[in-house]
């Protein structure tokens, strides 16, 4: 049974936090504590005293944590950077998906790499789910403009709804453009015609 | 064919020569088509550089030398043929420390050595009080603010390592942390010591060019075998950068240069502060007092975007000092040949060499011994000499 590990969360984005500490627990580290406020970060970190910290990439805190490996008084353990001069695979990725990683001396390096490899995963799940909420909220955004667009054209020329966006799409399909962008068109254009 | 390129900086305004070169189009005229990075932390540029992500980086000359000795991190051999500035930083405190170290003077508070010498008193007296220590910021355990910091105070009798608290911040966070008295006093390059002191809520003490008139900072770097691999992108660069530096330097181009620096992407200040650093004419005093200084940062005049291996020499002897190196002579090589004059030389034939104002040690310190690129053993003997 191997000692229990203590990992510190840095990360100004609770959401991403949460996702990362479900899959430690998963992966069986119960001691999990995020932190996200800048004050007293080192003192918080030396007073937590964990095994591992990971922070995200966009964290301009990242240079304290740095300080940690200065010869210093106030140091409790020597906390190391995770990485070796063999593993640069290992950085590249976690660099890739935006999280960077430091444990402290002695711990197994096999362990860590697992730790590290779920943390890469679920910041690359992040920034997909991160990517697919764009997503929608664009396609959102853009039935808002098409119904704006139906209702004008419906009014204006006495159609039906589903008249209004034919013509809406074969003009799209006309000029090559998307529906939305057609829609965004006859809507500015109307306000201009007010 | 254009070469691609990516390229970190820092927001700050000594990134000026790789702004400039690049928005300018002068990269360009050199058939590189270079994408500029903005970054956070200067951990960020070294990962990025080291593991090739980034091509080259606006980099504190002292993370260069670190990394090239395998310090703190992995070790990365980086060299550097242009350098992005000389000097720029300044030691500014908080009004009530100001106003301590005034009372407790015995001289010229713009004489270093008076008010390293009232701040070893002021700590005293904080001592007997039983006082929690003075805290002061800098950027990063290898940077010229934490030797700037550590000169001033250890030439007044201060123990950097015992008598006050050095702490890592971002430079964003210094002035916050100055006016909510997280922070005594800090160490930083500009513009945030203009930020503090036009919030009223600092004076500047120093200018770091005052403690050391001749100090490099930030260097256009890369790593050692991608300069080997590829000469002639680092000829275009250094040639790119050259041209960058002068237009920068001639008084007539500042407000176009303030312009493209504070452009959305890059340094997003108001052009006033970037002018105010470029010109030397630095507010000290929430009154508004300016002190006018002919070497606050220098771009590229004077010879400062010449590599010089003193100057890294210097920084591996502060490292030593502070007890981040062993002292060897092999580290002592490997930290000199970061710097490399013969490149920025192949690039541009012969240049000027800096005029005979500037310090014959090549460091210009306003106390201790004059430095010795050759003799670090025998130099840091002579610091810790009670002067």
């Amino acid at each position: 049974m191997e000692s229990p590990l203590k990992i510190v969360i840095v990360d100004e984005s609770p959401v991403r936090a949460a996702i990362l500490k479900d899959g430690l627990r998963e992966a069986g580290v119960s001691q999990v504590i995020h932190l996200e406020a800048t004050t007293n970060l080192l003192a918080r970190v030396y007073e937590i005293d964990p095994d591992v910290i990971l922070i995200d990439l966009e964290n301009p805190s990242r240079d304290m944590l740095e300080q940690m490996f200065q010869v210093s008084r106030i140091v409790k353990r020597p906390v190391a950077m995770f990485v070796d001069q063999s593993d640069t695979a290992s950085i590249q990725a976690s660099v890739d998906a935006g999280v960077s990683a430091y444990i402290v001396d002695g711990l197994k390096k096999e362990r860590m790499k697992h730790i590290l490899d779920l943390c890469i995963s679920r910041f690359n799940a992040f920034s997909k789910l991160q990517s697919e909420l764009d997503r929608a909220k664009t396609a959102l955004d853009d039935r808002k403009v098409i119904d704006r667009a139906k209702g004008i054209l419906m009014k204006a020329k006495s159609l039906t709804e589903e008249q209004a966006y034919v013509m809406l799409r074969s003009a799209a399909m006309n000029e090559k453009k998307k529906i939305a962008e057609i829609a965004q068109s006859v809507i500015t254009a109307s306000e201009m015609l007010k | 064919m254009s070469t691609r390129l990516r390229i970190g900086f820092i927001p700050l305004v000594d990134a000026a020569a790789l702004i400039v070169a690049v928005d300018k189009g002068f990269c360009a005229a050199e058939g590189l088509d270079v994408e500029l990075v903005r970054e956070i932390s200067w951990a960020n540029v070294r990962d990025k550089l080291n593991i090739g992500m980034f091509d080259a980086a606006h980099i504190l000359a002292p993370i260069a030398i670190a990394s090239s000795l395998g310090i703190g991190h992995v070790k990365v051999p980086i060299v550097s043929a242009f350098g992005l500035g000389i000097n720029g930083n300044a030691i500014t405190v908080s009004p009530d420390l100001y106003a301590a170290i005034k009372a407790a003077a015995d001289g010229d508070l713009l004489d270093p050595l008076v008010t390293a010498r009232a701040l070893a008193r002021v700590i005293a007296e904080r001592k007997q009080k039983a006082l929690e220590p003075l805290t002061f910021g800098m950027t990063f355990p290898f940077s010229t603010h934490n030797y700037d910091l550590r000169f001033w105070m250890a030439a007044g009798g201060v123990d950097p390592d015992e008598d006050v608290r050095l702490v890592v911040l971002p430079p964003p966070f210094m002035v916050d942390s100055l006016a909510n008295k997280h922070l005594d006093g800090f160490c930083v390059g500009a513009p945030w010591n203009s930020v503090a002191i036009d919030l009223g809520i600092g004076h500047v003490l120093h200018f770091t060019s005052e403690l050391l008139q001749r100090v490099a900072e930030k260097l256009l770097a890369v790593r050692a075998p991608w300069a080997a691999e590829n000469p002639d992108v680092m000829m275009a660069l250094v040639r790119a950068h050259a041209r960058a530096a002068d237009y920068i330097e001639d008084l007539g181009n500042r407000d176009e240069v303030a312009a493209l620096l504070t452009a959305p992407g890059r340094i997003e200040v108001t052009p006033e502060l970037i002018l105010r650093t470029l010109d030397g004419r630095m507010r000290v005093a929430p009154d508004g007092t300016v002190r006018p200084s002919d070497r606050y940062l220098l771009v590229g005049r004077d010879g400062a975007a010449r590599p010089d291996p003193v100057q890294a020499a210097w920084f591996y002897a502060q490292m030593v000092r502070w007890g981040q190196a062993p002292l060897s002579n092999d580290l002592l090589a490997a930290a000199k040949a970061v710097f490399r004059p013969d490149l920025y030389d192949a690039a541009l034939g012969p240049t000027a060499p800096p005029p005979v104002s500037e310090p014959a040690d090549g460091i210009g310190a306003f106390t201790g011994p004059a430095f010795d690129p050759d003799d670090i053993a025998g130099y840091l003997a002579a610091c810790r000499r009670p002067g």
